[in-house]
């Protein structure tokens, strides 16, 4: 039977479960439920979670250990000379007899007797049929592919029995411990109380995932590639040309990927803390309630713009606006009408990242600035200070600590951005200096060396997760600090 | 604070007062507030020119200019020796763009012998009408030897010629359209034979590398499916896990532990989640590459600690009074929670939800590493098979060089921004009808 079948008779079965067990308690109190101690679904509930939960973390066991078992013995049922060959071609033949195996499913009895053993007749009737094969299945491939689909048609058969064994199992099992003083609700509530567990750990699953997996892949890069050529390199040149010759691995220095994610993030800033700063300020101790119920949800506007919208802006508008603008000044002031700001440059994707970024920048500080306690202001208004020397001297430093963190968190946000200096910052990694020229970062780096056909053993796919996890711990850093700083500001008032 | 003071008689008789530095110091605060303006100004005025450039460049992305002309199904080319009732393929294979080429040549005047003006005549016609004149065909063999009135695809170029986004005034050698097919093009539209459509094919097409016919309605059901498995997997799970958190976990290390990591799931860039689908789910468990369902699983990992803070904040904002009446009138904990406290945070939970689903939406770079850049031109059937993604696909168009694409991908922006729109007000409506303030 099939999985999407087993699951759907299990459920039937938990339906059953749920209305059986339910009368039956209603029917040993008499029809009073009163009587019982707890309410009659939750008996229900019970034969129907004893029912159903083991049947189906046995369905979860074996669907995850039986093609896991077969398959070796498969593997180790191959002749000796096919066994003696590379791990990759291992992995060929096995694909093989995959195919052949579910080929084979389709065709009728007749037609596998009209084709034989003939293994170049067996392929074009494949063929046919749709099941497209790699090349001509030698014989020992059509042993074991019948050999994989017998034994899979067994475990699937013992599969099935056990499961629903299981479930009517549970089910008699439960349905006898049915009673009065039966205390079912307290099964199920802990029942449920344990799914609750375990889908809060689902963070904690995600984030060991993430770490995991990107240590695994950048520990078989830096199988290949020296940690201090990766980390301390300044030159970026991953020679996809030449990728998969052994004579040619390309050098991968981070240091101008690094320089060139905090050079575009620094000129983000630059735009995006006075602005958003300012914006805060002025929303939070001079607006009218008016302007700010009209202006702050503006700005969130800016936020919810995905970032894909802010690089095409950047591509199509600012760039090339940049660039003749650049090319009009200098026709001004020295008569040659060359462009000195490129139109993809540091300058573009910076200015651009900036202006995504004052919505963060302002919600976060206005919030902050807000939570500064009423008396402080009132203490320095009523000895004289104008409004702008008490935001200056008495609130801002009482929420320095906050904006602190605010515009470190804002600073990880520009340094993980992607989509907006994929389009907008260009790809070549340099080592300079101007904000006119172009400059590559971490982010697009990642994107580039994933997005291609390369196989996913070699050095240069690789290196993408060895960026990622500096990436991530970077961002990690950062804003584990903010929090501190955050946190510890909020106590000083409470 | 409030006390008034009064002030002795004499202070109104005015001596000359001591410089302060008033007017400086009222000018310092002038100036700050006008800093406050300026900036607060300057953002809302980069909003504006953003979606002013965005709409301005693609509004005319849902008009295609079409060439409405007779066409006749000529059996001399579709199907020379009458093959068709044995051969089906006969009538996939056949030459439809020589049938379009002949009808608008036959309009214009071209002569059958003029080759360089049958082949410029060739240029004005999108490759797209093989398919169209195609299935015309075969769904209706009994077209062919009579003449229909069909409304042809322009090429590319000559729509935008036609819209006036190529600058005619540029030397003919530079420009893409030669100035023979922009007077074609006159007098096609002075006939009332060529002229501009609603453009059905940007909603429904597939991805083609012909600007005409390109459309997002492969990445749209691709959203599609995405958007429905972050809903069912991020919404269950989500709440679930802020119940846990919020009202049953007990202070200790470990939930600290979870509390802190949430936080920073967060916060984590969004190409991180991308590595990790990659590494996890398309290499570790085997799923195929550019699928949906991979796509939704970054997703849902990716908005679930924005579901989480957002629930936990409704759960919160449930007023204690509600528990303790629950509690006092002997439910359980469970019972009180379930009962009561949930759905009365309802709103507050799907608000959050929607808005999470409108950041899924949008989310590109962890869609880009586990291949969803992939050129896909069929509609995806199940969730497994090969698709794209709304922004996915404006990043790709975004990449083209043709000039038409520029006007397409402004309109996928403009599709985009109008889902994030209704998603947003949604969530506001959906806030404003059934949030209860205690």
């Amino acid at each position: 039977m099939s999985t999407p079948l087993i699951l759907l008779i299990l459920a039937i079965i938990a339906v059953v479960c749920y209305v059986v067990g339910t009368r039956h308690a209603l029917a040993i109190a008499g029809g009073l439920s009163s009587k019982l101690h707890s309410r009659p679904g939750y008996y229900g509930s019970f034969v129907a979670i004893c029912a159903v939960l083991p049947a189906a973390i046995v369905l979860a066991a074996w669907l995850i250990a039986s093609p896991l078992y077969i398959n070796s013995t498969i593997r180790g049922g191959f002749p000796e000379d096919v066994k003696a060959k590379s791990e990759a071609e291992q992995g060929l033949a096995f694909g093989m007899v995959n195919s052949l195996a579910r080929g084979m499913d389709i065709l009728t009895l007749d037609e596998i007797d009209k084709v034989g053993a003939n293994p170049a007749e067996l392929r074009s009737a494949l063929g046919a049929k749709g099941v497209a094969l790699a090349g001509d299945p030698e014989p020992y491939m059509v042993e074991s592919a019948g050999d994989l689909n017998a034994m899979n048609k067994i475990s699937n058969r013992v599969m099935t029995a056990v499961v629903l064994i299981v479930a009517l199992i549970g089910a008699g099992l439960s349905y006898t411990r049915i009673s009065h003083r039966f205390r079912a609700r307290n099964r199920v509530e802990r029942v449920i109380l344990g799914a609750l567990v375990v889908a809060s750990s689902i963070a904690i699953i995600t984030t060991i995932g993430i770490v995991m997996s990107m240590l695994t892949e950048a520990g078989h890069f830096f199988g290949r590639v020296p940690a201090w050529e990766f980390f301390f390199g300044t030159v970026w040149d991953p020679r996809f040309a030449a990728a998969g010759a052994a004579a040619s691995e390309g050098q991968f220095g981070l240091i101008p990927l690094l320089l060139g994610t905090l050079y575009i993030g620094f000129v983000a800033m630059l735009v995006a803390v006075p602005v958003g700063l300012f914006s805060a300020i002025y929303m939070s101790e001079y607006a009218s309630p008016k302007l700010r119920s009209v202006a702050k949800p503006l700005l969130e506007v800016l936020a919810g713009i995905p970032t894909i919208v802010y690089g095409f802006f950047a591509l199509t508008t600012v760039g090339p606006f940049l660039r003749d603008l650049s090319s009009s000044i200098n026709g001004i002031a020295t008569g040659d009408f060359a462009n000195f700001i490129q139109a993809q440059s540091v300058l573009t994707a910076g200015f651009v990242m900036g202006i995504m970024l004052i919505p963060y920048v302002s919600s976060l500080s206005d919030d902050i600035i807000t939570a500064v306690p009423r008396a402080l202001r009132d203490g320095s208004l009523g000895l004289g200070a104008t409004k702008s020397e008490t935001i200056k001297k008495v609130v801002m430093p009482a929420a320095l600590p906050g904006v602190v963190g605010a515009l470190l968190m804002t600073a990880s946000r520009a340094i993980g951005e992607t989509m907006i200096v994929v389009l907008a910052a260009g790809v070549a990694a340099r080592m300079q200096l101007n904000p006119f020229e172009p400059m590559t970062t971490v982010t697009v780096k990642i994107v580039s060396q994933l997005t291609g056909d390369l196989e996913f053993t070699s050095p240069q796919t690789l290196v993408a997760f060895a960026l990622g996890i500096t990436l991530f711990v970077i961002t990690l850093c950062l804003n584990i600090y903010a929090l501190f700083i955050v946190r510890k500001y909020r106590e000083q008032y409470e | 604070m409030t006390d008034v003071v009064s002030f002795p008689a004499g202070a109104s008789a005015k001596p000359a007062r001591r410089d302060i530095g008033i007017k400086r110091r009222y000018a310092a605060e002038r100036r700050f507030r006008a800093y406050g303006i300026a900036a607060l100004s300057f953002g809302i005025l980069f909003l504006f020119i953003l979606l002013y450039s965005v709409v301005s460049k693609g509004y005319t992305a849902f008009q295609q200019t079409m060439i409405t002309v007779p066409v006749e199904f000529s059996e001399q080319i579709i199907d020379k020796d009458n093959e068709r009732a044995t051969d089906p393929q006969k009538l996939v294979t056949a030459n439809y763009p020589l049938i379009a080429r002949n009808a608008v040549a036959k309009v214009l005047g071209v002569a059958e012998t003029d080759r360089s003006g049958l082949r410029a005549v060739n240029q004005m016609i999108s490759d797209g009408v093989r398919g169209q004149l195609r299935d015309m065909v075969v769904a209706n063999p009994q077209i062919i030897g009579t003449t229909q009135t069909v409304s042809l695809l322009a090429a590319g170029d000559i729509d935008s010629a036609f819209k006036g986004q190529i600058d005619l005034s540029v030397s003919e050698n530079n420009r893409k359209v030669s100035d023979q097919q922009v007077g074609w093009m006159n007098q096609l539209a002075e006939s009332g034979a060529l002229g501009k459509h609603f453009n059905t094919g940007i909603f429904v097409n597939g991805n083609s590398s012909r600007p005409e016919a390109a459309g997002v309605g492969v990445a749209l059901i691709g959203s599609f499916y995405m958007m429905l498995i972050v809903l069912v997997l991020a919404l269950p799970i989500g709440v679930a896990a802020s119940i846990y958190l919020e009202e049953f976990a007990p202070k200790n290390k470990f939930t600290d532990l979870i509390e802190v990591n949430i936080n920073n799931l967060a916060a984590v860039p969004s190409i991180v989640y991308g590595l990790l689908g990659l590494a996890v789910f398309i290499n570790f468990m085997g799923l195929p590459r550019s699928a949906s369902l991979v796509g939704g699983l970054v997703l849902t990992l990716m908005t679930l600690p924005t579901i989480i803070i957002a629930t936990r904040a409704a759960l919160k904002a449930v007023p204690p009074s509600i528990r303790a009446a629950a509690l006092g009138l002997g439910a359980s904990k469970m019972q009180t929670i379930f009962h009561h406290v949930l759905p009365l945070a309802m709103p507050g939970i799907l608000t959050g939800t929607i808005i999470g689903l409108a950041h899924a939406l949008g989310e590109t770079a962890p869609l880009l590493l586990i291949g969803m850049v992939a050129f896909v031109a069929n509609y995806p059937t199940t969730p497994m098979d090969p698709s794209t993604a709304l922004p996915v696909q404006i990043y790709m168009w975004a990449n083209e060089a043709e000039r038409a694409f520029v006007e397409r991908t402004s309109g996928a922006i403009i599709i985009l921004l109008l889902f994030l729109v209704v998603m947003n007000v949604g969530a506001i409506l959906l806030r404003r009808r059934f949030e209860r303030r205690w």
